[in-house]
């Protein structure tokens, strides 16, 4: 099916009628099931074939709709099942559930408790999204959408304003108005560097040229985060939509996607995508009927962080290792091919034909001064509500972990936020009341980064965190420069050190002084930003490594080196499960009588504690 | 092998020679191979023109490239940084005790391949372990006897 | 031709100039190893580093790459300059300490210990074999392959390469390849024997000065420590008598 529109007016008028039709379907049986690639590892797709089974056993598959979508964000109860039109949210929901939730809720019309999210502070069982605790301080005006479409049908996302921005572009606004209303709107790039998108749209489009590109990056390589998965999963053409707009702004004909081997749902999905665009005429030449060409290419990375830094994607697209180069020139002057290039995140491009639908000036009423619109977070780790959070910019770290995070699992105490992923810092709980924008995370030593948050509690050690970070860098950073490179790995060594027992006082100061060194010398931003999170655990938690070398300690009992497992005596029950599963037969003791540890063997695996039902294994 | 050098002549020619596609034709052969063998690399400078080292530096760059042959089944453990918070590398140490390879080794009988990834976007399952299409939640130690075994079993049906 | 600030003095470059080339037109030494006139740009290892810019818009980048333009500010000899090149050496001679090279530079900018652990690497990453081999010689046998820690230098797959052609202009370029001189200091880690000064005037001053007047501070110094501890009256070094 090809549909070529003449011009703006007939495609809309073929919108305006796929949006009637779909605020009859509102008022209808639905069955949203949340299927994005964390909803499938936990079963979405066996939920969504039992639901169908038990629909069509009732003969009902041809009156309930299954909208399979992406990400709804609540990652920690998925797969979520919504039953419209009554919106009522169903959580954690396994196959063997289906049959009750149609024979119940579809034909009877009744609520099956069990299934309802149970607010842990009031002990209330909630019925409707709206009403969660994870979702009240959110404002979710782009992961909104992922609840009411399925991404691979472009009519979906039509139903929901889809393309209008395009064509009020198309038809009302010249180039440089569409500049002049991103530069209005305080947009800033959304992938960590937080320059102002207008501006650099600018700066490309000013350059001189013919031939210029635009590229969505899509390279999330931060561990931890996975905003722009859930975006590109569920959401493609808010994505897409945007690059068109981006494209007509700075002049450009030719855009790239480059998104990471990992994510192979958002590659399938971002593909289906663009075949629907071909087909309605929304690419190749003469977008409906003006003189507007744009094509879109889909690259997979190949497995390098490095690749998310602007040069070196510029070289991974070109076909050749991602090392990044010195700028100047700036990918705006000589980019892809020495042509002018503008790339800019997943999460920037998606927020455009929002900016553009809802106007300049509503975007940047939300948020602070320098920091507008809204971000969205993954809010991972020691956490009881893990799932991806988008709030206005401004709100505080507090109101993140406790309001939105539902606070630490398990009672245990708050230790410290790592934003900002790998070029982060770990910010402690004297900070907690600072807000989330661009540059009071930078005053902490952090950065606000792509959007990863994860929050550590007291069984973390900040030594082990600091180590992890390099370690992750050491095996990233592409090894050009010798400051990169040769620092990571001395910074290591003496990590190493310090973790094993081995480390020596004066090792802090020369951590501070090649840390120094790494981030101010090396070329590009992964060099730069390494030492960030070396450098913040030290200066807020330098007591923690001064037991590590004073007193050899590891106060959260992960360095295996400074943490020896014991058996309390009085709590041994003498089940001998942990003798079974020890994998040095370091575990000795007879039935029924306490067990014993042998440290002469023991590796420090932990299987044992992980074992033991009764709480006698104990790390000190 | 000529099989796999005839997939590799018609790679080639579905991304048209062109050197800025090196990355993509790679991926292709390597999805056909399950590795990238020393042949195909030396076709690829071919056809495409380039010197070979340009090749073979673009291959070792890329983690997701092997140079060496892999076993049936890959078996990725997440290392992200929120599963490592979870403890993700002991994940990854049961399995090197399980299998006795390290990471980035194949099993002498070929069936397994330890690899670790960081992330694969799915932080509020963690510890997460993919093998193939599968992915594995909430992963303790005790839990990797079993899955492998899964995985064994099926190779002697 | 365009105007730039180079260390407090306003001079005229030309266009197209990289930082170094202007620095070494005016006479000041920027120590360089990834570096060569015969050879494309690389900056790799980051001895040449310069600060550019001023207050909190400054920043070090690597002189050999960075093109000049109109209104540039650059500092080649500040004192974090010298501390960062100092340290920049520390790590080369920890990676690869049998290098005369590195020796050299280890002397000239007195570094006189490594406080990191001894690798003995015989490759120091600056990849002037493989742009030698590929620029001037047409070859490109070798390259860089992996990446991070795993970096080397090497042919496809560490066997003879076919378009190898045995020139030895490798060999005639690397730095690394010159055993160090088995001078008269017993074999460690920094020989240090040929040249040792210190900037005194960074005592006082943040960058040194030695562009600014003539000043004989350095040699005055070094005549000041051959000379043993005497009651010699300290002359002021900073009088030009």
């Amino acid at each position: 099916m090809n549909m070529r529109f003449p011009g703006i007016c007939e495609f809309e008028s073929l919108c305006g009628k796929i949006r009637e039709s779909k605020k009859d379907e509102s008022s209808e049986l639905c069955l949203i099931v949340s299927s994005g690639t964390c909803g499938q590892a936990k079963g979405s797709l066996a939920v969504i074939d039992a639901l169908e089974k038990s629909l069509k056993k009732h003969n009902l598959d041809k009156k309930v709709d299954i909208r399979i979508t992406g990400c709804h964000g609540f990652c920690q109860v998925e797969p979520i099942v919504i039953v419209n039109p009554k919106n009522i949210f169903y959580q954690s929901v396994k196959p063997e559930d289906a049959k009750e939730i149609v024979s119940e809720t579809i034909i009877n019309k009744k609520v099956i408790d069990r299934l309802l999210y149970v607010d842990p502070k009031t002990g209330k069982k909630i019925k409707h999204e709206k009403d969660i605790p994870f979702y009240q301080k959110q404002v979710r005006a782009l992961l909104a959408n992922n609840v009411l479409i399925d991404p691979t049908k472009i009519e979906d996302y039509i139903g929901i304003k889809g393309y209008a921005a395009l064509c009020e572009v198309l038809k009302t606004m010249k180039a440089e108005e569409v500049i002049y209303e991103v530069k209005k709107s305080g947009l800033r790039g959304r992938g960590g560097a937080g320059f102002p998108t207008g501006l650099k749209w600018e700066f490309c489009r000013k350059a001189k040229g013919d031939v210029k590109y635009i590229v969505c990056n899509a390279d999330e390589g931060d561990p931890g985060a996975y905003m722009n998965r859930s975006l590109l999963e569920g959401n493609p053409h808010s994505v897409l939509e945007g690059m068109l707009i981006g494209a007509y702004a700075i002049g450009s004909s030719e855009g790239f996607i480059y998104v990471r081997h990992e994510y192979p749902l958002a590659v399938k999905n971002v593909k289906i995508a663009i075949t629907q665009m071909e087909e309605y005429g929304l690419l190749g030449k003469g977008i409906l009927g003006t003189d507007f060409n744009f094509d879109i290419e889909v690259i997979t990375g190949a497995g390098a962080f490095v690749c998310g830094e602007e040069t070196a994607l510029i070289a991974s697209i070109e076909g050749k290792k991602g090392e990044p180069r010195q700028r100047p020139p700036f990918p705006a002057q000589k980019g892809i091919w020495r042509k002018p290039t503008n790339i800019n995140n997943v999460e920037t491009w998606a927020n455009i034909p929002l900016i553009i639908n809802k106007g300049a000036e509503w975007f940047s009423e939300i948020g602070t001064a320098k920091s507008k619109g809204t971000k969205i977070f993954s809010l991972v780790g020691k956490i009881n509500n893990t799932g991806l959070v988008e709030v206005p910019m401004g709100i505080t770290l507090r109101e993140m972990v406790y309001d939105i995070g539902g606070g630490i699992p398990n009672d245990k105490k708050f230790k410290a936020v790592q934003t900002g992923g790998p070029s982060g810092g770990c910010i402690p709980e004297e900070f907690l009341d600072t807000t989330v924008d661009y540059e009071s995370l930078e005053a902490l030593g952090s950065i606000m980064g792509s959007g990863g948050m994860v929050v550590m509690d007291e069984d973390t050690c900040m030594v082990d965190t600091a180590k992890y970070f390099l370690e992750f860098l050491q095996e990233e950073s592409c090894g050009k420069c010798l400051t990169c490179r040769e620092g990571i790995e001395r910074l290591l060594e003496i990590l190493n050190r310090i973790t094993e027992g081995t480390g020596k006082e004066q090792d802090i100061e020369l951590l501070k002084e090649l840390g120094e060194l790494v981030k101010d010398t090396s070329m590009c931003g992964l060099g730069q930003t390494a030492p960030n999170p070396l450098l913040s655990t030290i200066k807020y938690f330098k007591d923690e490594y001064m037991a590590h070398i004073r007193d050899k300690k590891c106060t959260a009992g992960i360095c295996r080196a400074l943490v020896e497992y014991f058996i309390i005596a009085d709590k041994c029950t003498g089940c001998g499960a942990c003798m079974k599963v020890c994998p040095e037969e370091a575990i000795l003791g007879e039935k029924k009588k306490s067990y014993i540890i042998d440290q002469s063997k023991c590796i420090k695996c932990g299987i044992c504690f992980e074992t033991c039902k009764f709480d006698a294994v104990v790390k000190r | 092998m000529m099989e796999a050098l005839v997939s590799v002549e018609s790679i080639l020619d579905k991304w048209n020679n062109e050197d800025a596609s090196l990355i993509s034709i790679l991926l292709d052969i390597q999805s056909e191979c399950n590795y990238l063998p020393k042949e195909a690399l030396i076709t690829v400078a071919d056809r495409l023109n380039i010197p070979l080292i340009q090749v073979y530096s673009v291959a070792t760059f890329y983690k997701v490239f092997s140079l060496k042959p892999r076993g049936k089944n890959i078996i990725n453990v997440c290392v992200g940084t929120a599963c490592h918070v979870r403890g993700g590398q002991r994940i990854v140490d049961e399995v090197k005790r399980k299998l006795n390879i390290d990471v980035g080794e194949t099993t002498e009988d070929k069936l397994f391949t330890l690899e670790t990834v960081r992330c694969l976007g799915c932080c509020a399952l963690g510890p997460v372990v993919v093998i193939g299409n599968t992915y594995y939640s909430y992963v303790t130690q005790k839990m990797v006897g079993t899955i492998l075994n899964k995985y064994k079993k099926s190779k002697n049906t | 031709m365009v105007t730039i600030k180079l260390n407090r003095l306003e001079v005229q470059v030309e266009e197209g100039w990289t930082i170094l080339e202007a620095a070494e037109f005016y006479g000041i030494e920027i120590p360089t190893l990834c570096h060569h006139d015969g050879l494309s740009d690389y900056g790799a290892c980051r001895l040449c580093i310069v600060e550019i810019g001023e207050g909190k818009d400054a920043k070090f980048v690597s002189s050999c790459t960075y093109p000049v333009e109109e209104g540039l500010v650059v500092r080649t000899h500040s004192k974090k300059i010298i501390n960062y090149r100092k340290l920049i050496i520390e790590l080369m001679l920890a990676r690869c300490h049998t290098s005369k090279t590195i020796q050299d530079l280890a002397s000239k900018y007195n570094v006189t210990s490594v406080r990191f652990k001894l690798k003995s690497d015989d490759c120091i990453l600056c990849g002037l074999c493989t742009r030698m081999c590929e620029e001037q010689m047409d070859a490109r046998a070798i390259g860089f392959v992996n990446r991070g820690k795993e970096r080397k230098i090497t042919t496809p797959f560490d066997i003879k390469s076919d378009v190898c052609r045995t020139c030895g202009a490798c060999m005639y370029i690397c730095p690394a390849c010159e055993l160090r001189c088995q001078g008269p200091e017993p074999p460690g880690v920094v020989c240090g024997g040929c040249l040792n000064i210190e900037y005194p005037c960074l005592d006082v001053y943040e960058d040194v000065n030695c562009y600014l007047d003539p000043c004989a501070a350095c040699l005055l110094e070094e005549s000041r420590k051959n000379k043993s501890t005497s009651n010699t009256e300290e002359k002021n070094v900073f009088n030009k008598d």
